[in-house]
């Protein structure tokens, strides 16, 4: 199914976040938004996702 | 004499009232030696889309935990309280610190933030167990409303993000500070040269937050020194108590015994 990552649409096997990121092989420090709500680490394998939801994923930044 | 006591920014120690971005510097080592060099204890941050493969982000963060500093993520680029909020809540788990510097920002031409959202923001985040560091204007009833709900800290701004003006309207500022007295008070941007955080401090403010006057300098290194001496400067002078000013000239060498002196 198609889920928008960071604005990009990708297709995708996964059905949670948790399968997603071990997909997208992301690591170290970042967090994620889903449909514009955070998702604690702690529930993404309970996270289930549908056709077309917004995945916002962040990593640390310069910032001032 | 120098300021380097001890003061409490959110129940931490802290030795230096400067708090220093990590952005716009033209290396990573650059950046590392001027924060080093500025004497600062607190770097702001940020978060930013991380797509699959990219790990600068990464070498980034693992630069800037090694300087051991408190870490002060932001929530730049939001445009209102539902974005606020929810970058707020990805940095906490980033970065592993309830500390937010909150942006909300109302206009792209000035970077000056939205009142409503701000605060709005800064309450669901208190809420939530954040310590807040709103980003301000120098508008006192904005200041007061974010003290009402909760914020410790309030960082009112000198001018707008980047435009290196200093403290554009001393009067709000100083009204803001005689106000407000018992809150935790940062400038946070348009610092431009190391006089204008000299000049914060005499006024009184705790601490002043600053990224561009230092990163974007010629030699960003010796500019982060020059801050860590006006700052030292600023507080001596906040301490020390400034003399009251007067309308007229008062000769400050004694005219007892001058030289050619004569009644006529």
């Amino acid at each position: 199914m198609i889920v928008i990552i960071n604005g990009e649409p990708r297709d995708t096997i996964a059905n949670n976040l948790a399968g997603l990121v071990m997909e997208l092989k992301i690591e170290g420090a970042f967090a994620l938004a889903l449909n514009e709500n955070f998702v604690p680490k702690s529930q993404y394998a309970n996270t289930t996702i549908q056709e077309n939801d917004r995945i916002e994923i962040v990593a640390p930044m310069q910032g001032g | 004499m120098n300021n380097n006591q001890a003061w409490l920014l959110a129940d931490k120690e802290i030795n230096s009232r400067l708090l220093i971005g990590s952005a716009l510097y033209p290396s990573p080592d650059i950046m590392r030696q001027a924060i080093q060099s500025s004497g600062s204890q607190v770097v702001t941050v940020s978060i930013r889309r991380q797509n699959p493969g990219d790990q600068s982000g990464q070498a980034f963060w693992h630069l800037i935990q090694s300087l051991g500093c408190h870490i002060l993520p932001n929530t730049a680029g939001c445009r209102n309280a539902k974005e606020a909020i929810t970058t707020a809540q990805m940095a906490r788990e980033i970065f592993g610190t309830n500390w937010i510097k909150l942006e909300v920002i109302g206009d792209d031409y000035t970077l000056q933030p939205d009142p409503f959202d701000l605060v709005k923001a800064a309450q669901a985040l208190i809420e939530e167990g954040f310590e807040v560091f709103p980003y301000a204007s120098d508008d006192l009833v904005l200041c007061q409303k974010l003290v009402d709900v909760g914020c410790r800290i309030v960082m009112p701004w000198a001018s707008p993000i980047g435009s290196g003006k200093g403290i554009m309207n001393p009067y709000n500022m100083e009204l803001i500070r005689q106000r407000l007295p018992s809150t935790t008070l940062i400038v946070d941007a348009g610092i431009g040269k190391p006089s204008h955080a000299a000049q914060a401090l005499e006024m009184g403010f705790d601490g002043v937050l600053l990224n561009s006057a230092v990163a974007l300098a010629d030699d960003p290194v010796k500019m982060a020194q020059a801050f860590k001496h006006a700052m030292n400067a600023g507080r001596c002078g906040y301490e020390a108590g400034v003399m009251p000013q007067r309308e007229f000239a008062s000769a400050s060498t004694p005219t007892l015994g001058t030289p050619f002196w004569h009644q006529d």
